[in-house]
């Protein structure tokens, strides 16, 4: 993992003074929150519906086991006891006191971590594949590059005002998990015909009120040009993105008003200026961060033999295995999943035991690193697999067994209107009527793969656009209605779903998604995935199953 | 018109509080004061945001509650979040203090 140097940490430190005296300040009546709204946001501290939430980055979904124990510190001491993994691989804490908040970001520095970028608009958290530097089909460790990203963004000058929030997310394998062409800037690690590694560069991808999926405009781009080629990307849109209206001023809306072809002109005008210049990436610079993301020291020894007796002789292991494991670059070792989606739960909360619990088994078994999934749930990246079984039953024990990864109950919903200023209708109850509705594992199994996504805004956060099956809140004269959509995809066949019929009230959504599923399986050719079927029947057939044909 | 009262968040750890008669700002909506005249519910507003510039709260706005015998209850879904706590943990909020038995008491 990253180590923080010591300009990084004397920044963090830093800015926890200055957060320190700014509060004292409020708190004293010397400031007013038309001021102070501005510096809170830019420390990730929101004011939402029931008190403070502080929303604290989690950089490209890598933690150590000892950052999640400080995470469990912090929702014990400073919260309710619980925290909310979100869909940029952050945590967030919905209880927090203005007070406290210095104490806190004091207490996340001493473990590197910071709520730096968080909000605001400037460029956020980077995010990245979780499977990253353990992924069997990666063509390179994406972390080196979102890592060297996080060092050129965090406190750019440049970058600090920009229209509108700007997310950036990279992948290195060929399945994108990452959701690259839904980010104003996706870059896909590549190899070109001479076999060097570089990026595809994908630009104006995003969801909320205008969901696009994003155009490339380089199919390759060497390493050494990373910087340079994002910081011209940046000044056109810094330059030209609109700020007169909110909801015009992300980049995806300049990429489609201007034309790909010739933003990607002005963005080569721009990079021809400066690729030669200060931001050329040595590769010496290059290996110094993927020193930090070298391999751990694997156990070459490991066999699979105990795995593979446990799962011919455990039918409720093998089923947890299934789906909750995934293959590993490195024999004899697993990718363990720890689904946060257990049965009628909020998708994506954990409880201050349940981060220790991990924790523990992150030092014990994977070690010491914890990746969180942009799904919201969490991931043991080296389990050697003779160790699974052991890894299961210490899951079991703390409620984070649910053998649900990638099945229709392992839905991403954001906070919704029980927490969030912005909801219009709640978004948590309707994820855990469907997981109640769909309780019985073997059925889920029987489904198959589903990507359940439910927002309760336009502004997307739960990513219902890119869901195979999407839900929308909105309000319709002061009542909770949701709109379903169809046939999205967040991976490398990225697609928006398309709008299904009018919105369902609170009290029937549920059968409504059931009654989809139900049309799918009975509809369905063997082995034909949910939205193949989508795509092969039309939207229309899933319409008239809900709304009849009159 | 529609009956109306003032909330904000308490800047100090953003509890969701209400104007009462005397001024002051309760964690119980029960407390509020009601205007039903438009000029009243100007004048709730006005010494919300003198309420805002003393540092005292955050956000100050009029919420449209309906008057049930001597119980006030929101009239959007919003409103009966914030006066509760979430609806999916009801030991958490304002409700945990009624025993986080139901959603639905005010």
């Amino acid at each position: 993992m990253y180590r923080y140097d010591e300009f990084d940490q004397a920044l963090v430190d830093q800015r926890v003074r200055q957060f320190r005296g700014q509060v004292a300040r409020r708190l004293a009546g010397e400031i007013e929150e038309d001021e102070f709204k501005p510096l809170r946001l830019m420390n990730g501290l929101y004011l939402q519906l029931h008190a403070y939430m502080l929303r604290v980055a989690i950089p490209y979904g890598t933690l150590s086991a000892r950052q999640m124990r400080l995470l469990a510190s912090v929702a014990r001491r400073y919260d309710r006891g619980y925290g909310h993994f979100t869909t940029r691989q952050n945590v967030q804490f919905n209880w927090i006191k203005l007070e406290d908040t210095p104490d806190i970001l004091a207490d996340l520095a001493t473990v590197e971590m910071h709520a730096i970028q968080t909000s605001g608009n400037c460029i956020r958290n980077v995010t990245a594949d979780h499977y990253a530097g353990v992924a069997a089909d990666e063509i390179e460790d994406p972390r080196i590059y979102s890592e060297i990203i996080r060092q050129w963004s965090t406190l750019h000058p440049e970058f600090s005002f920009l229209p509108r929030k700007f997310k950036i997310a990279v992948t290195g394998a060929s399945e994108d998990r990452a959701a690259v062409r839904v980010h104003d800037i996706g870059l896909q690690i590549r190899r070109n015909l001479r076999g060097e590694i570089g990026f595809e560069v994908i630009v104006g991808g995003g969801l909320g009120r205008t969901p696009v999926v994003g155009k490339t405009i380089r199919e390759f781009l060497p390493k050494r040009h990373l910087l340079s080629y994002l910081e011209a990307i940046m000044r056109v849109y810094n330059l030209l993105g609109r700020r007169d209206n909110l909801y015009k001023a992300r980049i995806k809306i300049l990429v489609n008003q201007t034309g790909a072809e010739e933003f990607t002109r002005q963005v080569e005008a721009e990079w021809e200026t400066i690729k030669d210049g200060a931001l050329q990436l040595p590769q010496a610079e290059i290996d110094r961060i993927r020193a930090y993301f070298a391999e751990p020291p694997y156990d070459s020894e490991s066999d699979d033999e105990v795995f593979d007796r446990r799962i011919l002789s455990d039918q409720v292991f093998a089923r947890w295995a299934k789906t909750n494991v995934a293959r590993h670059k490195r024999p004899g070792y697993a990718i363990v999943n720890i689904s946060l989606k257990a049965t009628g739960e909020a998708p994506g909360d954990a409880t201050a035991e349940q981060m220790e619990a991990v924790a523990d088994l992150a030092e014990r078994f994977s070690f010491s690193e914890i990746r969180v999934t942009h799904e919201q749930n969490l991931v043991l990246p080296h389990v050697k697999k003779a160790d699974v079984a052991l890894v299961w039953e210490a899951l079991q024990a703390h409620g984070l067994a649910t053998p649900n990864i990638g099945l229709i109950s392992d839905i991403i919903a954001c906070p919704g209107l029980d927490y969030c200023n912005l909801a219009n209708a709640r978004a948590i109850p309707v994820a855990q009527r469907i997981s109640e509705r769909f309780r019985d594992l073997e059925r889920q199994h029987d489904i198959g793969d589903i990507k359940l996504k439910i927002s309760g805004c336009i502004n997307a956060c739960g990513h219902h656009h890119v869901g195979h099956i999407g839900i929308l809140g909105v309000d319709k004269k002061g009542e909770e209605y949701y709109q379903i959509t169809l046939g999205g995809s967040a991976d490398q066949n990225t697609a928006i779903g398309a709008i299904v019929g009018p919105a369902f009230s609170y009290d029937r959504v549920v059968d409504a998604v059931e009654r989809i599923v139900e049309t799918y399986l009975s509809l369905r050719k063997d082995g034909e995935s949910f939205n193949a079927s989508v795509s092969r029947l039309g939207v229309k057939t899933f319409k008239e199953s809900l709304y009849g044909t009159h | 018109m529609t009956l109306q009262l003032l909330t904000a968040n308490r800047l100090q750890d953003g509890e969701v509080v209400y104007l009462t008669e005397t001024g002051a700002w309760s964690e119980r909506i029960q407390d509020a004061a009601t205007r039903l005249d438009d000029k009243d519910q100007e004048s709730l507003l006005a010494t919300g945001e003198a309420a805002e510039k003393s540092c005292l709260v955050v956000g100050p706005y009029l919420m449209a509650v309906a008057a049930e015998g001597d119980r006030l209850l929101p009239l959007s879904q919003r409103e009966r979040i914030r006066a509760l706590g979430p609806s999916t943990r009801h030991d958490l909020g304002k409700q945990a203090a009624q025993g986080g038995t139901s959603h639905v008491s005010l």
